[in-house]
């Protein structure tokens, strides 16, 4: 049975994670930036005009 | 190195056909997560077996997708003050040693060749257990996991964003407090004072959830924060994202090392989730989500049954019943999010229209 892992380092995984991480990061501040620029647009698309109705 | 990651077995080992179902089977779990606050990962570990991968690779790339979520999710509660990092970093011990148990007991099984049957089972109670608990909440109001506190095993949103010093701890938790007292003692935020042993405990339990079948666990987590360690709603929610940064991580480079984390399913999910946690999170502050929490509870049910189907067909040998389970587990899915989509247009529409008619 595979018993308990003790993490050792692994040069491969780790950037594999650190890809995953940086992902997140950059879809964060990346989505953040979209929804800023065309979320207004999007809004009036959707509804019809509700976000110049506010 | 980079083109081991983004060649055999990452981006460029998945086909643009499945690529493409990944990012938009991530935009829906991703709704889902932002505005119910849970699910998040409930759907991608069983399509994933449903789609014939690895026990380890389904469970492992599940568990690597809740690492970029919380990851996420914990980048937008920051500045929110919703987080015990105290209490953060003794639970992060405990769930990773639970993650570890449940990792080797995924593999353990695998060299069996159970993991993937077990696993399944496994997700047809739980799915089915979370999934009866939540439509009977819907159905008869009341409230299960944070309970009367609005825990609903999940974020409460209005919940969410009451003072600390307005909870009152659970009587169950207070009574935990008094009679364990197992020294070392913690005061934590909001007066909550408990022993690390009680902390430790609960976070080891969630994490051999977490490990075994590829979820956050914040749906048991939490409650448990709430109702054994006296936390409160706002602070358990926060807690409960800060931590599985951590163990969440370093449970994904454990699997990650026994090539258990496929980059070419978990970049595409998180692409969509990103983009659909967003929309979701934005929806909760034109619908109520107790008005449609049913339909999620419906989800969770034939989520269940198409497991359970799904578990059958690979048992038979059956691809038909195979499809139908992936099916029926993506279908559920992709129709309460478009559920939560359709209500909260036509709420916004509602309102612009009466906007409109008062101004007149």
């Amino acid at each position: 049975m595979p018993g308990l892992a003790v993490p050792t380092w692994d040069p491969e995984t780790a950037l594999l994670i650190g890809v995953i991480l940086l992902e997140a990061v950059a879809l964060y501040a990346g989505y953040g930036g979209l929804e800023r620029l065309f979320g207004p647009y999007l809004m009036d698309l959707l509804v019809g005009g509700e976000s110049s109705a506010q | 190195m980079l083109s081991s990651l983004v060649g055999g077995g990452g981006l460029l080992g998945t086909s643009p056909e499945m690529l493409a179902l990944f990012v938009g089977f991530g935009l829906v779990v991703g709704v889902l997560f932002g505005f119910f606050g849970m699910g998040g990962s409930f759907l991608v570990t069983p399509a994933l077996l449903m789609l014939d991968y690895s026990a380890p690779v389904a469970v492992g790339s599940g568990m690597a997708f809740v690492f970029g979520t919380a990851v996420i999710a914990t980048l937008k509660h920051h500045d929110l003050g919703q987080v015990d990092y105290k209490l953060g970093a003794i639970m992060i011990t405990g769930t990773t040693v639970g993650i570890e148990a449940g990792r080797a007991s995924v593999y353990y099984l695998e060299s069996l060749g159970l993991a993937s049957g077990v696993i399944s089972v496994a997700y047809v109670v739980l799915l089915g257990g979370v999934g009866a608990m939540v439509t009977r909440d819907a159905l008869t109001g009341g409230g299960w996991g944070g309970g009367g506190d609005g825990g609903d095993g999940g974020v409460d949103h209005e919940a969410a964003d009451r003072e600390l010093d307005e909870y009152e701890i659970p009587e169950i938790a207070e009574t935990i407090q008094r009679t364990v007292r197992i020294p070392p003692m913690v005061t934590l935020r909001g007066d909550v004072r408990v022993s690390a042993w009680v902390i430790t405990a609960v976070a080891f339990a969630t994490g051999v959830l977490s490990g075994f079948l590829g979820v956050g666990g914040g749906f048991i987590r939490m409650p448990a924060m709430i109702y054994a360690i006296g936390v409160p709603v706002p602070v358990a929610v926060g807690t409960d994202l800060f931590e599985i940064v951590f163990s969440g991580g370093l449970g994904s480079y454990l699997y990650g090392q026994g090539g258990g984390v496929n980059l070419g399913i978990v970049a595409p999910l998180l692409f969509g989730s990103a983009l659909g946690a967003r929309v979701g999170s934005a929806a909760t502050a034109v619908v109520d989500a107790d008005e449609i929490k049913v339909y999620f509870g419906g989800m969770l049910l034939v989520g269940s049954i198409a497991v359970g189907i799904g578990e059958v067909g690979s048992y038979l040998g059956n691809p038909t019943l195979e499809l139908l389970g992936l099916v029926l587990v993506v279908g559920a899915a992709v129709v309460v999010a478009f559920a939560v989509l359709y209500t909260t247009v036509t709420s916004l529409r509602v309102t612009r229209q009466q906007r409109t008619s008062a101004a007149d």
